[in-house]
């Protein structure tokens, strides 16, 4: 019989295009020290670290969790570092769960983080490979045509990216966390900002962030224990991860099986039938504002060409029936190995009742969504206030 | 805890230079093997799980094309350690505790070959105060050999002694890189390459990569009639920076090996991810084994030595002794990190 998980605590850094005032570890630590505290914790409870990150080359450290162990506290512990492209650390907030859920460690501390002001990380995705078709222009350079072609099956209107950048940069304003607080931003200003990669503009495109975030997973033990001090955990209902290869014959990078085939598993494992319904809140990976509507389809929200009216009637606007991304997003904060973890991490402080000014009334069922590669790797999971 | 087994398991043959192989080409006929030989369909795995290195291949998320060599499509229940292989079989062994999987495919490869490892190697370490100086790793593990050697762990002969021996029992591993060695008095009388360590010490620069098929239960049953069942696995490990640590020891491997119940009976033969000779005392010391025990006998990774994957491979070596009723016990020992920073300790034993 598997263990049930709580997230009990959880902690993040202020998102920032430079974060020079503080080392790499020093930057772990910041989130870590609040998440333990958020758990009413210190290292010393924690029985294993699990990490995540983006490719090693972005701080140009190599396995840099060795030379973090001190730091973590893990000395004499096991520390166990995933990798699996954008979808990184909600990858990593999965094993994280798994390990508590299998019944190994009781008590778990997961932490995911960039560090992107130590490269230019659009150039360090673009290397030129023997026999490897050249990426060229970074993550942006490459959905481009997917989203193209996304616009021409659905007829969405132009100017939906548009909405969702203006939705996700205001809903930013209300957490303190954001990397970006554009206060004077408009409709038109995103509109008149600089095309990218048509149809992406300059504000419809996620910042390059420095940051890091960090939960406190427990068995059932120790989710009752915070909840009898009052301090709600997050339950984990269900989590999954799917992968499909970069290029296969009949693969449809619009709308990935392997992200359908993921959010089937997770409504299915946490008994949720009507996803739209059932669900109060979704952290969603939006990196380009694009990807919203792609994924309220890709995700079930929505069917096939239609996801963009969600957008366009205010559906996933705070006061809409599907808020998505109230924390911001990707889009206003992007430090890429902790991007994935923000997603599950937000959703799993929705359910707590812990967002702040961000915070959705009544949210008490959550989804943390996050993808990455080639839209090909995803990881998803469904928190909620109550137990599964 | 759910009994799992190692149930089929494969290897490259391992070559200073797979000069006109990608990482796909190197790992797909080894995986295709694998598979064939536990006989589960090739679409019928619960969960997939490797372990690489981008700073080995050169290249950011090199994983995502290597993920072709495994026919993910219908898409897959698939994860990545940028550890060796050794963790992603961990994590798979995770996820058959979760009950989420019963079957699973693990793999991991490294080619070491296109740069100049030591000098790769050198980025592992802390970026402030260490990589700036750029040891490699054959330095660095030089200042832990003459640690060893002053404080009357090991010896220069018995270094060589054990670089000799684990070289000629490679002769029977089909597999390895390495599969002789000059005698003792010849290899002492070499240059040192960082005294006190001389070549034979080292292991070698290679290319390769291991796969490995988990099954639970009755499916490994099913599917093996000798499973290698996994009583006992764990993961600890130390602090990075060698003014913090006394090299002589490593006390992770021990908390590991207690975790894992070495002790709980005899350990008829050990593999032992031991990059350096000077560094087979130093785990047998942490592992408590005694003079009973075979160390190495498929010559250990200074026979053979693919980054990524000599640690996964130390559990196969057990495993297929255990499958051949050659052994009924036996300990696999994976490292990362310089030094025996990060280790991992698998107890394997056939049932009857």
């Amino acid at each position: 019989m598997a263990e049930r998980v709580a997230v009990v605590g959880i902690g993040q850094t202020k998102y920032t295009a430079t974060r020079g005032d503080v080392s790499l570890p020093g930057l772990l630590r910041e989130a870590a020290f609040r998440a333990l505290e958020d758990a009413h914790m210190t290292f010393d409870d924690i029985d294993c670290v699990v990490v995540g990150k983006a490719p090693d080359f972005f701080e140009g450290v190599m396995v840099p969790e060795y030379s973090l162990v001190s730091a973590l506290g893990a000395v004499g512990k096991p520390i166990f570092r995933v990798h699996t492209a954008g979808s990184v650390s909600g990858s990593t907030a999965i094993v994280a769960s798994q390990l508590v859920e299998g019944g190994i460690h009781g008590t778990v501390l997961t932490i995911g983080w960039e560090m992107q002001s130590c490269s230019e990380a659009m150039w360090a995705l673009s290397v030129t490979m023997p026999f490897q078709q050249q990426l060229v222009a970074g993550a942006g350079g490459y959905f481009a045509p997917y989203i193209r072609q996304y616009i021409a099956r659905s007829g969405a209107p132009d100017d939906t990216g548009i909405l969702v950048a203006l939705k996700d940069r205001q809903n930013a304003l209300l957490n303190p966390y954001a990397h970006l607080h554009e206060h004077d931003i408009t409709y038109e200003s995103v509109r008149d900002s600089i095309m990218l990669w048509d149809p992406i503009r300059y504000s419809e495109t996620c910042p390059s962030s420095d940051g890091a975030f960090a939960m406190v997973m427990t068995n059932e033990a120790g989710g009752d224990a915070a909840a009898a001090e009052g301090r709600q955990p997050a339950w984990i209902h269900a989590t999954a991860m799917r992968s499909e290869p970069a290029l296969a014959a009949g693969r449809d990078q619009v709308s990935p099986q392997a992200g359908k085939d993921c959010a089937a598993s997770v409504f299915k494992q946490a008994g949720i039938t009507n996803p739209r319904k059932e669900i109060d809140v979704a952290e969603v990976y939006v990196p380009f504002s694009w990807y919203e509507p792609m994924w309220l389809e890709n995700l079930g929200f929505a069917e096939e060409g239609t996801g963009w009216q969600l957008t366009h009637d205010g559906v996933t606007a705070r006061d809409g029936d599907l808020p998505f991304n109230p924390s911001g997003g990707v889009l206003s904060s992007n430090p890429i190995g902790a991007s994935g973890m923000i997603r599950f991490g937000e959703a799993a402080l929705q359910v707590r009742g812990m967002a702040g000014d961000r915070q959705i009334d009544g949210a008490r069922k959550a989804l943390g969504h996050a993808y990455g590669g080639a839209a090909q790797f995803y990881s998803m999971w469904v928190v909620g206030s109550d137990k599964p | 805890m759910r009994d799992v087994a190692i149930i089929a398991t494969a290897q490259s043959k391992h070559v200073r230079a797979a000069s006109t192989l990608n990482e796909v080409e190197l790992i797909q006929p080894v995986i295709h093997e694998a598979i064939e030989q536990s006989g589960i369909g090739r679409h019928d795995f619960d969960f997939t799980c490797s372990g690489s290195s981008d700073y080995l291949a050169g290249q950011p998320f090199s994983f995502v094309m290597t993920l072709d060599a495994v026919a993910a499509w219908p898409p897959i229940a698939e994860s990545h350690v940028e550890m060796d292989g050794a963790w992603a079989l961990y994590e798979a062994w995770v996820k058959i505790q979760t009950g989420q999987a019963d079957t699973a495919l693990v793999y991991s490869y490294g080619k070491s070959s296109p740069g100049d490892l030591p000098r790769v190697l050198s980025r592992m370490m802390d970026p402030y105060y260490e990589a700036p100086l750029w040891p490699t790793s054959i330095d660095f593990a030089a200042l832990q050999a003459r640690v060893a050697i002053a404080d009357g762990v090991t010896s220069e002969a018995q270094m060589a002694e054990i670089a000799n021996r684990s070289r000629n029992a490679a002769a029977s591993n089909p597999f390895a890189q390495l599969t002789s060695s000059p005698e003792v008095a010849d290899l002492l009388s070499s240059e040192y390459l960082a005294e006190p360590l001389r070549k034979h010490d080292c292991a070698p620069i290679t290319d390769g990569g291991v796969a490995v098929i988990l099954a639970a239960g009755d499916k490994a049953r099913e599917h093996c009639t000798r499973p290698a069942w996994i009583r006992g696995i764990d993961h600890r490990a130390d602090g990075h920076h060698i003014n913090f640590r006394n090299l002589c020891v490593a006390p992770s491997i021990g908390i590991a090996a207690e975790k894992a119940g070495v002790g709980m009976g005899p350990v008829e033969v050990a593999e032992l991810h031991a990059c350096f000779t000077h560094q087979e005392p130093i785990i047998k010391a942490a592992l408590g084994l005694d003079e009973s025990t075979v160390v190495n006998p498929s010559g250990g990774p200074l026979a053979a030595n693919p980054m990524m994957a000599a640690g996964l491979i130390r559990l196969v070596e057990v495993a297929n002794r255990i499958h051949s009723g050659e052994v009924s016990r036996g300990v696999a020992h994976a490292t990362g990190g310089h030094a025996l920073q990060h280790n991992l300790v698998a107890v394997l034993e056939g049932e009857g």
